[in-house]
């Protein structure tokens, strides 16, 4: 096909660009390996004309572009929301795999960053001095973002889990607050003994929530190595949480009820689904999506599987990685850094909803004294500020981990379906990763 | 009569065969190429290879294939489709039959206000289709939770693993009677009137006149109709992929060849051995498609 | 006469034996059938209960859209209020996506029909060289599934710089192989060789002929498929989806979906009754299109215009 010529084309204007700018910056010289730069060829790019287009979908990007254009006058940010995650990466690889189109600056979840790192799309902003940027981030999300020794983006916000609980249903039917899993799977079978139509929770199986789950048993279900790749979920993590989990799955105590549908809400909202067990992002979405749940709910940290232990994981969250073809990488990092790392940045993402990463305002008072009415008044953020310093270390995702959740309802789903063994499910979906990572030319491992 | 394949072969103006007939076709086929014909034949192309996340794209010759006919997982998917086709495309097109010649028959009270509710559904869009059949099908909060607790009885979970299929069908049928009435609708509308004169004459009952003129009539528009249903079927996608997030563990992702392929394309980035499944669904396609088509003109005769 | 005369006549009054054709008043034959409305509306019920859940839920809050019941109205009648909400939300987008979608239903819709009819008429009334493979060759690359090339198509039109242009959207839409075969049959039924031969008597050209003759004959068959593509570019979801990535391109249905999705992001405002108003609004113009159209089957077609 014509891409030789085409590729050729682009490097003629990048040259032809860089001739122009008399050496001045490396600013547009797109093509060339690795795209290097370093942190003086910010400042001064930030003072010429030009323009960068940012895909993201959190609503608070567009406020932060204009900020940072307020900041920066003669940068123009277009930011573009082309879809919610998934969505968003099929363009992504879309315009990737066709050698133009896409961003300068894009929004990646943690888990499906590998993928991106591994088709060599994302630059390594270690180059811009970032890596000193460290400090300022929970050491869960900066480990997201860096592999290997490179640094492939900045964390924009994070998910430390906790469990959001209706206080009204707890009280009704005597249950204290569980520390334990052992307690939790009491309270749900209290629950559902005493209204059949009521649950501790809802679950039909989700990809993010298992991995989730497995990463605060203590589960290393992935260990990558550059290509080597070894899946095992039958670890000692694994199992535990399945061990656990199964109890709920098999006495059919999990409402089956799909997230984020109509009837989910409503049970949210009447009280029929008793808790979550989800990222610290949720409170905004519970006022909006079920404000009849308005002063029920309550905030507690994440049942443990010994009493004491403080163990938590992270649940979606993402970050903001520049484009190996982005024409203007310096801005475009700038831009990044501006968003996740300057206050100017980082507070309007949290006054508007987003749950931060950044552990100077983790740990700001007027966060953590924040009293939510929704929540009956409680300190919600003391809570989940403690989550985001709880999360165990040295979790990784698969290189594939995007096919790997689309398989998920295939293999774990039918063991939600057929309340049955989950290690089953578990054995399943790691039999179908293995074979496509062997596919796909990873070196699978034991 | 009027199927495609009868007028091939029977081209009306036999005498003076020229070009002037491209001057129409023309345009048509230039765009045709463009948007249908290219794709295929980068595909056929790209099924001959195999791109690795790691280690980069190689020529297999038919690997890809071979590997489609001995999937497990595409025969499943296959299976399900031709199930669904052989169960819902005729109960579909009966719907659509009857209610169109209800339409037509001049019996109806306020025929317009049935054309235009029937054909309603065809105009909703998908998003719209997702919430409002999450809702119906919803047996906790939904319709079906409702009618369960006010009669006190269990309907089965539509959403589960064995009743999924016909949640599907039955939103398939719903979103495409009116679609299908239509067009036989409009053939029903160009019946010469002195067929009728002369049913009249012969004393023909309503049943008679169906039978003997009404189907023979738009036999071509059933033909093709039918033709168009099936490779619907066989494509099936949006309305499973909407469903599925409502229902993920009942659909897999290879619930249907397309959703199949799809998935091995966006989210596996398997975009070789996706295009040969969609090039085998291809041919399949055309030969049932074919063999309908000749029986219908067959029997024409 | 016996049943099988019937047929015999049926078999023999084709277009071919030239008379022009009237299209009969749907009064003169039968008496209305009580049964037969009765049983139809069975049919009624079923295909427009969404329909009444749409509009049920369009005149909810937010707020009451998750705690009252689905198919009956509860709270205040918001309607009104949701319809300006959507008009406005975020600069008023649903509005340029309306204007987006009219202008690919206009060019692509109307595009599309316009093609198929000179087309479908191409096939049906000429003999020319390749005229059998067409069929096929339609036929073959309609089978292999669109979804599945999604991506070689994306990858073209990348090359060819048309992904994120409204291009991408309308020259695809463009093509209707259903509409082809459509009027393909329904030009043969339709347009009397006869008259097509007396009007090449008086000298016109074919094209002419076309238009002056033909169009008007097959009026029912180039609305019925003005309709259908209408409604497939109105709805078109999955090609924007892939080849658009500036949300000012954006047709209706993808816009909806953003919005849609949007409720499930971290920090997103749920707008799902604005969602389900803007739906509601969606159809709107396709309703008013085919009460438009309808008109077209309803009275005579060609009454007295042909010779």
């Amino acid at each position: 096909m014509s891409y030789s010529t085409h590729r050729r084309g682009k490097r003629a204007i990048a040259l032809a660009t860089a001739a122009f700018a008399l050496g001045a910056t490396l600013v547009g010289c797109s093509s060339d390996a690795g795209g290097r730069g370093n942190a003086d060829d910010i400042e001064a790019a930030l003072q010429e004309e030009s323009t960068i287009t940012v895909w993201a979908w959190a609503p608070a990007v567009e406020k932060i572009a204009e900020a940072f254009e307020e900041k920066y006058p003669k940068i123009t940010v277009n930011v573009e929301n082309v879809g919610t995650g998934n969505d968003q990466y099929t363009k992504l690889q879309n315009a990737i795999k066709a050698g133009s189109g896409a961003p300068d600056v894009a929004q990646i979840e943690y888990y499906a960053l590998p993928q991106f790192v591994l088709s060599e799309s994302l630059v390594d902003l270690n180059q811009y001095g970032f890596g000193d940027l460290e400090d300022k981030f929970t050491a869960s999300t900066w480990n997201s973002m860096s592999m290997d020794g490179k640094l492939y983006g900045l964390p924009q916000d994070s998910g430390p889990m906790a469990m959001f609980y209706r206080k009204d249903v707890f009280d009704k039917y005597g249950i204290e607050i569980p520390e334990t899993w052992d307690d939790y799977i009491a309270a749900g079978k209290t629950i559902h003994e005493a209204d059949p139509n009521s649950y501790i929770t809802s679950d039909t199986g989700d990809a993010g929530f298992t991995t989730s789950m497995i990463w605060q048993a203590g589960g290393h279900p992935y260990s990558v190595d550059g290509t080597n790749v070894g899946i095992n979920f039958q670890d000692e993590g694994s199992k535990k949480w399945a061990d656990t989990w199964n109890e709920l799955v098999e006495n059919d105590l999990l409402a089956p009820t799909g997230s984020w549908t109509d009837e989910w809400f409503r049970g949210l909202s009447d009280g029929t689904i008793a808790t979550l067990i989800i990222g610290a992002w949720m409170p905004g979405n519970l006022e909006g999506q079920a404000p009849e749940g308005a002063g029920d709910w309550r905030v507690a940290p994440m049942p443990q599987y010994e009493a004491g232990d403080t163990a938590t994981a992270e649940n979606g969250g993402s970050g903001d990685a520049v484009l190996e073809q982005s024409d203007n990488k310096a801005v475009a990092a700038a831009f990044v850094k501006f968003m996740n790392a300057e206050e100017d940045g980082t507070s309007i993402s949290i006054d508007m909803g987003g749950f931060p990463s950044t552990t100077a305002d983790l740990q700001s008072d007027e966060f953590l004294n924040y009293e939510s009415d929704y929540f009956g008044g409680q300190q919600i953020n003391k809570v989940l500020s403690e989550a985001a310093d709880n999360v165990v270390e040295g979790w990784q995702y698969a290189p594939f981990q995007v096919y790997a959740n689309s398989i998920y309802a295939d293999t774990v789903g039918q063991s939600y379906a057929n309340h049955s063994d989950l290690n089953e499910g578990l054995k399943a979906w790691q039999k179908a990763q293995e074979k496509y990572g062997a596919e796909q030319g990873f070196t699978i491992t034991d | 009569m009027t199927s495609a394949q009868t007028l091939s072969t029977r081209p009306v103006r036999r005498d003076r065969r020229d070009w002037t007939g491209w001057t129409f076709v023309g345009p048509f086929m230039i765009v045709f190429a463009l948007v249908f014909i290219a794709p295929v034949i980068y595909s056929i192309y790209l099924s001959f290879f195999q791109d690795q996340l790691v280690g980069g794209n190689s020529f297999v010759w038919f690997d890809n294939y071979a590997q489609a006919l001995g999937d497990p997982k595409f025969w499943d998917a296959l299976g399900r489709v031709t199930l669904f086709l052989v169960v819902q495309v005729p109960i579909m097109l009966v719907l659509a039959l009857a209610a169109a010649m209800a339409i037509d028959s001049a019996r109806l009270h306020f025929s317009g206000v049935f054309r235009i509710s029937i054909f309603l559904p065809y105009a909703v869009p998908a998003v719209v289709a997702t919430l409002m059949w999450g809702f119906i099908y919803g047996d906790r909060f939904g319709l079906v939770g409702n009618i369960n607790d006010a009669f006190g009885i269990s309907i089965p979970d539509p959403l589960s693993n064995s009743w999924i299929l016909l949640a599907i069908g039955n939103i398939v049928t719903w979103e495409f009677v009116g679609y299908n009435m239509l067009i036989f609708y409009a053939a029903l509308r160009v019946i010469p009137t002195e067929l009728y004169e002369a049913a009249e004459l012969d004393g023909a009952g309503a049943f008679r006149v169906i039978r003997s003129i009404k189907l023979p009539s738009i036999k071509g528009a059933v033909v093709i109709a039918t033709i168009f249903s099936i490779i619907g079927s066989f494509q099936l996608f949006n309305e499973p992929n909407i469903l599925q997030t409502i229902a993920p563990n009942a659909i897999s992702s290879y619930f249907t060849p397309n959703m199949y392929a799809y998935n091995l394309s966006f989210a596996g980035q398997q975009y070789n051995y996706s295009a040969a499944i969609a090039i085998i669904m291809g041919l399949a396609t055309m030969i049932i498609a074919y063999v309908v088509q000749l029986s219908g003109s067959r029997k024409d005769a | 006469m016996s049943a099988s005369t019937v047929q015999a006549t049926a078999a023999s009054t084709r277009p071919t034996q030239g008379r022009p054709r009237f299209a009969r008043s749907t009064t003169s034959r039968g008496r209305k059938s009580i049964w037969l409305t009765i049983i139809m509306c069975v049919m009624l019920v079923y295909s427009l209960l969404p329909l009444f859940w749409l509009i049920v839920n369009s005149s909810k809050t937010q707020e009451s859209l998750f705690s009252s019941f689905g198919l009956w109205f509860s709270g205040d009648f918001a309607l009104f209020d949701n319809i300006a909400q959507v008009l406005t939300y975020h600069d008023g987008e649903f509005v340029r996506w309306l204007g987006n979608t009219v202008l690919y239903v206009v060019v692509g819709a109307g595009g599309a029909t316009f093609l198929a009819t000179l087309a479908g008429y191409g096939l049906a009334k000429f003999d020319f060289p390749g005229r059998k493979g067409v069929f096929a060759v339609i036929l073959g690359a309609v089978a292999v599934p669109g979804t599945a090339l999604a991506v070689p198509t994306f990858l073209m039109f990348s090359e060819m710089g048309l992904t994120n242009t409204g291009w991408s959207i309308i020259i695809p839409s463009l093509i209707s192989p259903f509409g082809l075969y459509l009027v393909w049959t329904y030009a043969s039924e339709a347009i009397p060789t006869e008259i097509l031969e007396a009007a090449r008597v008086d000298g016109a050209g074919e094209m002419r002929t076309f238009f002056t003759i033909s169009m008007r004959l097959l009026a029912p068959g180039f609305i019925t498929v003005l309709l259908f593509t209408m409604v497939a570019t109105w709805n078109n979801y999955f090609l924007p989806l892939i080849m658009l990535s500036e949300s000012t391109w954006y047709p209706l249905t993808v816009g909806l979906n953003q919005w849609n999705a949007q409720a499930s992001t971290a920090g997103g405002e749920a707008i799902y009754n604005l969602v389900i108003t803007g739906s509601l609004l969606t159809i709107v113009p396709i309703v008013i299109a085919f009460l438009f159209m309808q008109r077209y089957w309803q009275s005579g077609l060609t009454t007295g215009s042909v010779k």
